[in-house]
């Protein structure tokens, strides 16, 4: 889960990373009162999980709390690439003498951690990476291990921050790691990171990444979940536990087990929907290792809810999963739903009990429902009938 | 000949005494794999009666070591308890260890993943992964042992369903070991691991490598490929069609900006002389057009 600016703020100050003062608002009103308490210059920030925000007209100075009212409302409901703003972030302005760039992130390549750290920071760090890597240091840190304070002075030094701010620069990478790792996140960037011109160290803005996976381990977690921009299908599939991913411009529904399968189903339906019109997939949804009735009716509930799809395509190869189990899940799933059921459905089984699973479908014979023998065939049955 | 595991391995099933524990290692048992006991901490000095074998229980791999000369270590713990099921067995200096757990937090596999290497005993495959087979001879995970036999195919992918789907497509041929190394973000044993170890392995004569977006896991491989490995090699990427940001099911299959897009792997493996299939079934052809068969 991405986290909006204020929550990463809100982070940083729990574990006494410094920060500058902030508080979130959903109205112009709420904005003023905070730039009022606040008593200073503020800076009002749109909050939107993209990019390029400053760009497009989305942060904004204010001298005072009714200038603040003004910038506040101007942003409050921008689009931002797609992004509608529904919150701003009121900052405490401060001047600044020096931007600098600071990460702690998960580096998949080498399967351990990295510190990315740079004098040169506030401006783009991929561009600063593409056309200056001497200026951004990248220090590998064990998860064992970790960032010590003469580790943190290290990174420091490699990444030849001034002698005026090393120390506290040095404090800094300590206590975001301690963000990093006690709240499970696998990124923690701050960009920029500056200097005040009283020569303070602050974090000004930032991004972090938490993993869901550690979700059992964070219950203060959940609240910082946005359900307000969710897409409607996705809540409904993630109230069920169904591990499910809407598509744009896509007519076939998709029900398979197992992401990679399920992600080559995909692949499959797109590249034989070329035939059909360019016909598409709708969805991503895993039903998972046990595909009882219950989640089957849940899955098809959800796929035959989408206006978009014009049919489905149900694939399941049983490694562990039984063929039967998911046959008798679907006739009971086509029963739970009744007249709602009203879309084209090619079954695809193969593997484990796959005779008694396909015989299971063919003795309910129930009009919606067809077989195919093959992945490929069932794909181009399946992109057929939608472009119908 | 096989990779990683063959019909010696002695394997024992740490967290054998859940539900999900027994259950597979009934299964494994069932495939002729030499399953030796199971480790449950605070359950040690049990005996568990599985497919009428009694599989004695002990609190620590150590322990279980010592007793049964135990060589590979099946991991069925919960998330909450895999850390340190992982480092227990890496303690005991386990060569082998398989993790299947799905959902394991990202700075708990990196720990023990830093933490093996850092011991520099053990080799562990997974997290989220089925696990390997070397079919006919010793199956570890979750791989269902009967949808193939034992022939002359090296298989490595991420996905479990995947692996199942082209051993299906295959099942005529047959494998020597298909390896399923899982789809988080960190795991133990890569496709180059796979793929060097099946390059040395005389009972394999080709490869099939089964890919997926995120990460450059396959760009590497490919690499790999080009400067090491030379039996043919037939590759699948899947997910062409996902979404860039969005996470499908595999916690390391999301797409982030240019990198890591299934294009991007295509045409890599393709540079290095590897024959890329545009669904499994076009896959398993390219295979069989190798083989002449």
């Amino acid at each position: 889960m991405d986290l909006y600016e204020y929550q990463a703020r809100d982070l940083f100050e729990k574990h006494s990373v410094p920060v500058l003062q902030g508080a979130v608002a959903t109205t112009p009103e709420q904005a003023r009162d905070a730039a009022a308490k606040m008593g200073s210059k503020v800076v009002v920030k749109a909050q939107v999980k993209v990019g390029g925000r400053g760009k497009a007209g989305g942060v904004k100075l204010a001298v005072d709390a009714a200038d603040t009212f003004e910038k506040a409302s101007a942003i409050l409901g921008m689009d931002i690439k797609g992004h509608t703003v529904n919150k701003v972030m009121i900052a405490q302005a401060a001047p600044i003498a020096d931007e600098y760039y600071v990460s702690i992130l998960l580096d998949r390549s080498n399967r351990t951690f990295l510190v990315m750290a740079s004098v040169a920071g506030g401006m783009d760090i991929e561009e600063v990476a593409h056309t200056a890597p001497e200026k951004l240091a990248k220090v590998p840190v064990s998860a064992v291990d970790g960032i010590s304070l003469a580790k943190a002075k290290e990174i420091v030094a490699q990444a030849k921050f001034p002698a005026d701010v090393a120390d506290q620069v040095a404090d800094v990478l300590v206590k975001l790691w301690e963000t990093f790792q006690s709240e499970d996140a696998t990124l923690v960037e701050v960009n920029p990171l500056v200097k005040t011109e009283d020569g303070r160290v602050v974090a000004l803005d930032g991004k972090v990444t938490l993993d869901d996976n550690a979700d059992f381990r964070q219950p203060d977690h959940e609240a910082l979940v946005d359900h307000a921009t969710a897409n409607a299908l996705e809540a409904a599939a993630k109230e069920k536990g169904l591990n499910y991913v809407k598509l744009d411009n896509g007519q076939v529904g998709i029900i398979g087990n197992g992401a990679g399968l399920v992600m080559s189903t995909l692949d499959v339906v797109a590249y034989a929907g070329e035939k059909f019109g360019g016909m598409r997939p709708a969805n991503f949804l895993d039903i998972g290792g046990g595909a009882s009735a219950q989640v089957m009716a849940d899955g098809l509930s959800i796929i035959l809810g989408d206006p978009d799809v014009k049919s489905v395509f149900v694939n399941v190869f049983g490694g562990i999963t039984a063929c039967d189990a998911v046959a008798n899940g679907i006739v009971q799933a086509l029963e739970l739903l009744g007249p709602k059921a009203t879309k084209p459905i090619v079954v695809r089984l193969d593997g484990n009990n796959v005779l008694e699973g396909r015989a299971i479908l063919n003795a309910a014979n129930h009009p919606l429902v067809e077989q195919a023998e093959t992945m490929d065939g069932a794909a181009s049955r399946a992109a057929e009938l939608a472009a119908k | 000949m096989s990779i990683f595991i063959n019909a010696s391995s002695k394997v024992i099933v740490q967290g054998m005494t859940g539900s999900e524990g027994t259950k597979h290692t009934r299964r494994m048992l069932a495939s002729g794999t030499k399953v030796v006991g199971g480790v449950t901490p605070g359950k040690g000095g049990q005996v568990v009666d599985i497919e009428g074998t009694s599989l004695p229980v002990f609190n620590t791999v150590a322990e279980a070591i010592a007793a049964t000369g135990a060589n590979v270590s099946v991991v069925f713990v919960p998330p909450k308890f895999a850390k340190a099921a992982v480092i227990d067995a890496i303690d005991a200096k386990m060569p082998l260890v398989v993790v299947i757990t799905e959902g394991i937090p990202v700075h708990d596999s990196a720990y023990f993943y830093a933490y093996s290497l850092q011991q520099g005993t053990t080799q562990i495959i997974g997290p989220n992964c089925p696990g390997l087979i070397s079919p006919e001879q010793s199956n570890v995970g979750i791989i269902p042992a009967d949808i193939t036999k034992r022939g002359p195919i090296g298989l490595v992918s991420k996905s479990g369903t995947l692996t199942y789907q082209m051993m299906y497509e295959l099942r005529d041929i047959g494998f020597s070991t298909a390896v399923g190394i899982g789809g988080d973000p960190v795991i133990g044993t890569t496709h180059i691991d796979c793929l060097r170890a099946f390059q040395d392995d005389p009972e394999t004569t080709a490869i099939v490598m089964i890919g997926e977006i995120g990460g450059d896991a396959e760009e590497r491989a490919a690499a790999f490929i080009a400067e090491y490995v030379t039996k043919p090699v037939v590759g699948y990427v899947a997910g062409f069609t996902a979404p860039e940001g969005k996470t499908m099911g595999h916690a390391g299959a999301i797409v982030s900006g240019s990198s890591g897009t299934a294009q991007a792997k295509k045409d890599a493996l393709e540079a290095a002389g590897v024959k890329v299939g545009q669904t499994p079934s076009e896959t398993a052809q390219l295979m069989r057009d190798i083989l002449g068969r």
